[in-house]
């Protein structure tokens, strides 16, 4: 399919790598929970779900803002740099070319691990979805100190409408991303590498220098 | 770049230790805490028991023979010198609420015997804590009689026995005599069974009017009732009707019991009459769910799932059923319960066991009815119902009996009519209902325009008595559950798991659901495609 050679390449330390489980446990166990709470089954029991609901959003919270902090703190914060360079090409490669076996547009790299989209997605997710998760989860297990807080103008309704609209958007946002983990040069490259940390890819002869600012 | 120092790995094995111990310690921590807040409050607050510094049956003045039940109120007022003066003004003797200007002693009307007819109607009267109505002195035996006694039994004996005059009379006289001075003198704080005497038969019988209140609360299990169960608290009624000059706290038509929310932590002055003067607003264990709820639920929500748990009570009065004779005569009919369904002197009833209460917003204070509202019959009248607004900082979600009548109306005036029914010239006795308005309206000053109908009446009694243990307290879905919940009436609040959120729900299921659906073709046209490229 390439006249490139193939290499493996270590992109996920095992950090990464654990916090990134970790995360997709507690994130389910919030969607599943959530729902629950919400009223459209009936799973653990509603005090039950309640009580794992909060207990795995302050556990998140913890957990995210780690994440946060290491992603800041070890440059790694570089690969997700947003930029509007070949995103038009990886949409069209997404949307064609993967069905005729063209290449990707732009490789997974040492250096750079996210192509442009992810870069857009990824930053989206991480600084607007997230956050608003987060802070209408705290202000609805905050609801009795409103007042107290200077926060009486606040509605229950607003708060769950957008703790809500929220978790739908996260939902579709999993959706979307686990079935793009299949889109490895093997439906199982990309999983693996964040299970094991290695994965083959194309040696990145040259990364542009885009990339790696 | 310079490598970081901070050990990453370290931190993430403390988050998940973290998650642990989160999880796990809302139960553990919960389990070991001794007793909730809102109970070691409580037991602060329990008193030792106070012994009495006077003997009665040690003092001259009670040391006679008593002809009547005024002459008993005297001797007591010879040393309680203020007691008539306090008590004639509180409710329990004018039968009148200084808030709203109602009362069974003015012009309101009830769905049950409808009105007390300014006190003349007989049988009401005999709960009024008088010996003679409200003209003579107090009834003081009525609440601080130890035992009970029927001294108007006992005073008509001695006068008919006395009048015979022989030997052998006035010996049976004596005996009476020692009988009303010993039932005299045996007097102190007031007992269950004394308040229970009126309140536990409101309405006529065992548990009519009151879901809440009957005679199995004399002798009630923990389980039926918490703080006055003998196998529990043990409380007698005062220990939360507490008293100030004869003022006993409880709620009665417009006068709230207490609307301040106030615990003793913040007022050792206040009443025990709310649950959080003795629990607090916030009862329960650190990080219970249930304590961000105290305030828009009321604690009785929750913690009194059902009422009548034990006897019945009555749901439904149809007047407009009564006055059949059976061959001529008056006749009853049993059913479920072993209670009446009809009777010639009242009509239809239906009565109800471990009844769910409805629920409404509720400020304490409760709308009154009288014979001088014009009302709309074309639909049901409200005759006392909860006030309250929801969200308001005054009004929890409260659970509530509601007794269902048919009742007469003055088809012209538009306004209730009150016949005189229990007396030996009234509607039991002649089935005569147009006599019975005219003097019945009469009692109150009133006339009637002669034609009379019948419009459905409800009405609505706060529930709060027959407490259950926590344990029983309910789940989270009788009101968090989407469908045919207690609360599905509720307005004004957001419920979550009850009330959904508008368009959202089907946009996010159609988000959720594109987003498959993309993937999912996604997926078909390249496997498809793959398979054609081999
Ligand atoms: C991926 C993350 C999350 C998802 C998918 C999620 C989902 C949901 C959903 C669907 C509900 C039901 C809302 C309703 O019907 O009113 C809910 C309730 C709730 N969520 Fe979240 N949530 C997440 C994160 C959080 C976080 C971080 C917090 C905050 C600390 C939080 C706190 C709450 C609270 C307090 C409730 C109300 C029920 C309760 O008291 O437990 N959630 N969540």
């Amino acid at each position: 399919m390439s006249e490139h050679k193939m290499i493996n390449v270590y992109f996920f330390s095992r950090f990464e790598r654990l916090a990134h489980w970790l995360q997709m446990l507690l994130i389910f166990t919030l969607i599943l929970t959530g729902f629950e709470v919400h009223g459209t089954y009936a799973l653990f029991g509603y005090n039950a779900a309640v009580k794992i609901h909060n207990s795995a959003a302050i556990a998140w919270i913890v957990m995210f803002w780690l994440f946060l902090f290491w992603v800041l703190t070890t440059g790694e914060w570089k690969h997700y740099i947003p930029t509007t360079k070949k995103v038009f090409e990886v949409v069209m490669y997404y949307s064609y070319g993967i069905f005729i076996g063209q290449a990707h547009p732009v490789k997974k790299c040492k250096d750079a691990k996210h192509n442009p989209l992810q870069r857009i997605v990824y930053l989206v997710v991480a600084t607007i979805i997230l956050p608003i998760q987060i802070s209408t989860g705290l202000l609805y297990l905050l609801y009795n100190s409103w007042e107290g807080l200077g926060l009486g103008f606040l509605s229950l309704r607003m708060i769950a409408f957008l703790h809500v609209a929220g978790a739908v958007i996260i939902i579709s946002f999993a959706i979307v991303h686990v079935y793009m983990t299949t889109t490895g040069h093997t439906p199982m490259a990309h999983i693996m590498a964040m299970i094991t940390g290695w994965e083959e890819v194309e040696e990145c002869a040259e990364i542009e220098e885009w990339e790696t600012k | 770049m310079k490598k970081m120092r901070v050990n990453f790995k370290f931190c993430l094995w403390l988050v998940l230790a973290a998650v642990f111990v989160l999880g796990l310690s809302n139960e553990s921590s919960a389990n070991e805490a001794p007793v909730a807040p809102g109970i070691a409050l409580a037991k602060q607050a329990k008193p030792e028991e106070k012994g009495s510094t006077v003997d009665h049956s040690k003092l001259k003045q009670l040391d006679k023979n008593f002809k009547s039940g005024d002459e008993i109120t005297k001797a007591c007022l010879e040393c309680h010198t203020e007691a008539d003066h306090q008590f004639k003004k509180t409710y329990h003797w004018t039968w009148k609420d200084p808030k709203s200007e109602g009362g069974k002693g003015a012009d309101s009307v009830n769905n049950f015997c409808i009105s007390a007819n300014n006190m003349e109607d007989p049988l009401c009267i005999k709960c009024h804590p008088g010996w003679n109505g409200k003209k003579g002195e107090v009834n003081c035996l009525s609440c601080h009689g130890q035992e009970k006694f029927d001294f108007a039994e006992a005073f008509k004996d001695i006068q008919d026995v006395s009048a015979v005059g022989d030997k052998e009379s006035i010996e049976i006289v004596k005996g009476i005599q020692d009988d009303v001075k010993k039932a005299a003198q045996d007097v102190g704080a007031v007992r269950r069974r004394n308040c229970g005497d009126c309140h536990f038969k409101g309405g006529g019988g065992d548990g009519v009017k009151h879901g809440d209140l009957d005679t199995s609360l004399l002798k009630p299990s923990r389980e039926l009732d918490v703080h006055m169960g003998i196998d529990g608290e043990n409380f007698d009624c005062t220990r939360c009707h507490t008293t100030t000059s004869h003022n006993i706290a409880g709620r009665f038509y417009g006068t709230p019991a207490e609307g301040r929310h106030k615990s003793l932590m913040d007022d050792d002055q206040i009443s025990r009459i709310s649950c959080e003067s003795c629990h607090s607003a916030t009862p329960h264990k650190p990080g219970v769910k249930a304590n961000d709820h105290t305030d828009k639920v009321a604690c009785q929500s929750c913690h009194i799932p059902t009422f009548a748990r034990e006897l019945p009570t009555k749901m439904y009065w149809d007047w407009s059923a009564s006055g059949k004779l059976k061959d001529g005569k008056y006749y009853s009919e049993d059913g479920p319960y072993g209670k009446h369904t009809y009777d010639t002197k009242k009509g239809d009833f239906v009565w109800g066991k471990d009844v769910v209460p409805e629920y409404y917003w509720y400020n304490g204070t409760m709308t009154d009815t009288t014979v001088n509202d014009i009302i709309d019959p074309s639909k049901p009248v409200k005759l006392r119902w909860p006030i309250g607004t929801p969200n308001a900082k005054d009004s929890r979600i409260f659970p509530f009996k509601v007794h269902v009548g048919k009742q007469p109306y003055d088809l012209k005036g538009k306004n209730f009519l009150a016949p005189l029914v229990s007396g030996p010239k009234d509607y039991w006795k002649t089935l005569d209902w147009e006599d019975a308005f005219t003097r019945g309206m009469a009692t109150l000053g009133k006339t009637w325009s002669g034609e009379y109908g019948f419009v459905d009446t409800k009405y609505a009694f706060p529930t709060t008595h027959m407490v259950v243990p926590g344990e029983n307290a309910l789940s989270c879905t009788e009101c968090h559950t989407p469908a045919n919940g207690r609360l599905a009436n509720i307005e004004g609040v957001y419920i979550p798991g009850r009330d959904r959120l508008g368009y959202l729900g089907y946009l996010g299921w159609f988000i959720i659901l594109a987003s498959l659906a993309g993937v999912l073709i996604h997926a078909a046209i390249r496997i498809a495609s793959s398979k054609r490229r081999d």
